[in-house]
């Protein structure tokens, strides 16, 4: 009786429910860092502390959110009916540019103390691939609308702020540890980066 | 072609309104009018256009502040108070600034943008700086690849220089460089002739400013500069000095060495000039010149590597080995360095090792 009662919301969740099923696919199971390991650059470059950590994921999120959604309505409402989807990857690509660009100016203009706190690490995203990597996932998802787009590129960015804020707090952590000479630096760090994309494969599977 | 024309269509567009909204953008979110500078507490003010850095808004006011990498945020060089209108110490000053030099407000003006009026601090000396536009009078081969460049200053113009300080000369743009560059080099000029700027360049492989100097530029040609700059000097003490500078480092001590046979400074002076080989060594007449003239004064070049036919009887090894051998007691002695950060770096182990006080050591690394 119980299950015949959950059963019909399993099959056909509402709108919340399909939003935190994608909110949380996106941060955990395929996690655009640890699952795809995309955007490994300035992972691997500035999760040294974890304030920087904490400044660059937050840009992250911001950016991965709104490109993901502009891309989304471009995407619907400009290149399907024209038959253009082949220029996806060089407009997304031009999007997200020009809005780190514009993102850049306003965060200046309105919270200077933000801007100088993460002044060198935006421009960064501009060549963040898993910025462009979060837009060009969203088409495969073939039944998303434009709130799952956007939670979509919300869920991804916390994934990779969630990452790179982990590594911080290990590499802080392992700061005064005795590394073998030849390990020290990117090589632990790639090293310990895979363990935890282990230890994130414990998640796929719970939910689909 | 109805596709392409569609697709080449619709990029143009899409391009062009992420253009125009980045350009209105740029319009009105990177207006900040025009802010105020004050200076040493309202001695001087400067109305300078907002959104640029305080670096370039100083320097178009006509305050020159010593940035030997250009604004990079890398030499360090552009250290000033400043008192409010700054945001917190960012990331990129930190390296470049101590614990000390934060709590009393020391910033680098390369990296601050000037956003709103802004009190600074500004040392009385850089007022003097000036920019000049000389003219290339001379490019000389001192070995196979280092040159002397000789500017004149304009007509009526005079510099005065303490020996040891250096200009800033400006590299226009060019193939290597989208954008003028300045880059920084001692002054190896006599200090009694004020018309003129010796400098003593090596060609650094790919450098921007060094490839210009070596294969674009020829008497005659136009040439910015602006200092001069730092803080590199002979003390007033009567200390036996040791100079080591091997290459281009050269420069600053060429000015030293002229300044004491103008005053007739007795002190006695041991350059060790540093080189791999025979061809690497430059200014051999002057430095036989400068020994005639001084008495106290002995140059000392040794080879590291000399070749064959060098027919080399002179010191050979490191130049600090060499350094260390001919003055094993240095406890009452000053040394100047001037060369690359490792070169002063291997040069300050070396003379603290024979008992040189670390405070007596005076070096112009560069950057």
């Amino acid at each position: 009786m119980i299950l015949a009662a959950i059963q019909p919301a399993v099959a056909e969740p509402g709108l919340f429910v399909q939003l935190i099923v994608i909110f949380l696919a996106a941060a955990f199971t395929e996690n655009i860092l640890l699952a795809r390991f995309l955007g490994m650059c300035s992972f691997l470059a500035i999760s040294r502390q974890m304030k920087t950590s904490l400044g660059l994921g937050f840009a992250v999120v911001f950016v991965t959110t709104f490109t993901a959604a502009i891309n989304w309505l471009l995407h619907t409402y400009v290149m399907v009916p024209l038959h253009i989807e082949f220029l996806e990857l060089i407009v997304f690509i031009v999007v997200i540019a020009a809005f780190v660009q514009l993102v850049e100016m306003v965060i200046e203009r309105f919270s200077p103390s933000l801007y100088f706190s993460l002044g060198i690490f935006l421009p960064l995203i501009t060549v963040n691939c898993a910025i462009l990597g979060v837009s060009l996932f969203m088409l495969n998802k073939e039944d998303f609308g434009f709130l799952h787009s956007l939670v979509f590129g919300f869920g991804s960015g916390i994934g990779w702020l969630v990452a790179i804020v982990l590594m911080a707090g290990i590499r802080e952590q392992i700061k005064e540890d005795k590394i073998p000479a030849g390990l020290r630096g990117s090589g632990i760090t790639l090293i310990i980066t895979g363990i935890i994309a282990l230890a994130f494969v414990a998640f796929s599977g719970m939910i689909k | 072609m109805m596709t392409f024309l569609i697709a080449v269509g619709s990029l143009v567009a899409i391009c062009g309104i992420l253009a125009l909204l980045l350009v209105i953008a740029d319009r009105y979110l990177n207006d900040y009018g025009i802010c105020k500078l004050i200076i040493n507490k309202g001695s001087r003010e400067e109305d300078v256009e907002g959104g640029s850095t305080l670096l370039n808004s100083l320097n178009s006011a006509g305050v020159f502040i010593p940035s030997a990498c250009g604004g990079q945020g890398s030499c360090g060089l552009c250290k000033l108070k400043v008192h409010s209108g700054a945001p917190p110490v960012l990331p990129t000053e930190e390296p470049h600034l101590s614990p000390e030099e934060v709590s009393e407000h020391v910033r680098l003006c390369c990296q601050l943008k000037v956003h709103e009026d802004m009190e600074l601090e500004i040392p009385e000396e850089l007022f003097n700086i000036r920019e000049f536009e000389g003219t290339v009078e001379s490019l000389t081969d001192l070995n196979h690849d280092i040159k002397r460049l000789r500017v004149a200053l304009p007509e009526g113009e005079e510099l005065d220089i303490i020996p040891g300080q250096y200009v800033q000369i400006e590299t226009p743009a060019y193939k290597k460089t989208p954008e003028p560059v300045y880059r920084a080099y001692s002054i190896a000029t006599d200090p009694h002739d004020k018309t003129h700027i010796d400098l003593v360049i090596r060609l650094v492989p790919g450098g921007i400013c060094t490839t210009f100097v070596f294969e674009h530029m020829e008497p005659g040609q136009p040439i910015k500069l602006n200092g001069p700059y730092g803080d590199f000097r002979l003390t007033d003490t009567e200390k036996e000095m040791i100079f080591i500078a091997g290459g281009s480092g050269m420069a600053p001590f060429l000015s030293m060495l002229a300044h004491m046979r103008n005053e007739n400074i007795q002190r006695k002076v041991t350059y060790f000039f540093g080189a791999r080989a025979k061809r690497d060594l430059i200014c051999l007449d002057e430095m036989k010149a400068f020994e005639e003239a001084l008495p106290n004064f002995k140059f000392v070049p040794c080879l590291s590597e000399p070749m064959p036919d060098d027919n080399w009887d002179g010191d050979t090894g490191l130049v600090t080995d060499v350094m260390k051998q001919h003055c094993p007691d240095l406890s009452n002695m000053e040394a100047y360095l001037c060369g690359s950060p490792g070169m002063c770096d291997a040069s300050v182990v070396a003379l603290t090792g024979n008992g040189m006080p670390e405070e007596n050591i005076f070096f112009d690394k560069f950057s």
